[in-house]
């Protein structure tokens, strides 16, 4: 009689298998996997929960990327295979042919609001910072827009590479310098010497004689239009002046 | 929301183990208790962000997880009979402890599999008792059953455990 009763006890005292806390967590969508993925950029550290991908980072280890993680997203995070599918998607995504689903949550409104404006910026095109504060309601935190964009979770995703300074200084960008920013516009189809040249002079709007509208410099609707065509503008009152609009698309200016 | 997710991440690491042995030892092997586990926790997560605030601190954790489990377990081995695990280790294990332990391991794996064994009514009641400790009251509310017929129950499931399983034909 008693040992049927203590063997049914020892059974009572099995444990659950390493790992089970963390997978079940993943599984509720709690926690977040992560893995490295071979991406155009190099190998990249990706970490993904059920509401989207919540981090990218080029990390030296893992292990950094777990305490980056931890700091700045503070859930936890297991590492798990990287899936076929989402390899993919990734792979899109940075191809400009998807849009992946993101999870911004532990994130303030703000740094939301400038993410989620970033991520309508078209590949190959750039904006100003004052752009994305104009844009999201904020006109006057232009600076708040770049620390928001530089604490970017989730960059190369979220193309926070793509808002430069209207001097046309390259700045620092997180994720790996300002030569890595610039090998990524220059993937993008960006012609960063042009852009420059334009940026050193003071010219910020480029203007289509035939149309009469003014655009920033890398919207798409210039690309079928000869050199001899543009125009081009210090600022916004002198591309009025001259009887322009802004252009629909890129709101280099309130229409 | 935040607050919920908090909740969850305590209730899965305070009583994994406990609803992993339930699951074990109503399965009979490690491979059906850890699905019935992940599923019991999951139905709890999910009923969990329906719940207010006061509802979820008011919760009987324990016994409202065992009530999760049980009925994880009768939904996914409805008209199937419990597999039987082979003596021989089907599953091997990759951790490499000292033989004792592996030796213990053999043991408490052919036990569990005896368990599950045991027709369903008994497998519930000897296992909420004897395996996870619950008193009788507590059997008899996880189960939703009258305590004398859990009582009945258990002292008819031990007695097929012992291999005294003659006479009891007549319920």
């Amino acid at each position: 009689m008693a040992t049927v009763m203590t063997d049914l006890r020892r059974l009572g005292d099995v444990k659950a298998p390493e790992g089970f806390a963390e997978r079940v967590l993943a599984e509720a969508g709690i926690t977040d996997s992560y893995a490295l993925f071979g991406t155009v950029l190099g190998p990249v550290y990706v970490a993904w929960n059920r509401r989207g991908v919540s981090a990218a980072m080029r990390a030296p280890s893992a292990q950094d990327f777990e305490n980056w993680f931890s700091d700045n997203v503070g859930r936890l995070l297991v590492r798990v295979d990287p899936p076929t599918d989402l390899a993919a998607k990734i792979a899109d995504q940075l191809a400009g042919k998807r849009r992946l689903r993101f999870d911004l949550r532990g994130l303030t409104p703000f740094s939301q609001a400038v993410l989620e404006k970033t991520l309508q910026i078209p590949r190959g095109q750039v904006r100003p910072y004052g752009w994305v504060a104009r844009e999201i309601g904020h006109p006057a935190a232009v600076r708040a827009v770049g620390t928001a964009l530089a604490h970017n979770p989730i960059p190369y995703f979220i193309p926070c590479h793509r808002v430069i300074r209207t001097d046309g200084v390259i700045g620092n960008y997180g994720g790996g310098g300002p030569e890595a920013k610039k090998s990524i516009l220059t993937l993008e189809g960006v012609e960063l010497p042009r852009l420059q040249r334009l940026a050193q002079s003071g010219l910020r709007y480029e203007g289509v004689k035939s149309t009469k509208i003014f655009c920033f410099p890398t919207c798409y609707h210039g690309r079928h239009v000869k050199p001899a065509n543009f125009v081009y503008f210090h600022d916004e009152d002198e591309a009025r002046g001259a009887g322009y609009r802004p252009c629909k698309d890129c709101r280099p200016a309130v229409a | 929301m935040e607050g919920t997710d908090r909740v969850f991440e305590r209730l899965v690491r305070d009583h994994q183990d406990r609803i992993y042995a339930l699951g074990f030892a109503l399965t009979g092997n490690r491979h059906d208790a850890e699905d019935v586990a992940q599923d019991t926790f999951i139905r709890a997560y999910k009923a969990l962000v329906t719940y207010s605030p006061d509802r979820i601190r008011d919760l009987k954790q324990k016994a409202w997880l065992h009530r999760i489990a049980v009925n994880v377990v009768r939904n996914r081995v409805r008209g199937v009979r419990p597999r039987l695990v082979e003596l021989n280790g089907s599953e091997p294990d990759l951790a490499t402890g000292p033989e004792e332990d592996v030796l213990r391991k053999a043991e408490i794996d052919e036990l569990a599999a005896r368990v599950a064994c045991l027709p369903t009514k008994y497998r519930e009641a000897v296992v909420l008792r004897h395996v996870q400790d619950l008193s009788y009251a507590e059997v008899a509310e996880t189960l939703g059953q009258p305590v004398g017929t859990v009582k009945a129950n258990v002292h008819r499931g031990l007695k097929i455990l012992r291999g005294e399983n003659h006479g009891d034909r007549d319920d």
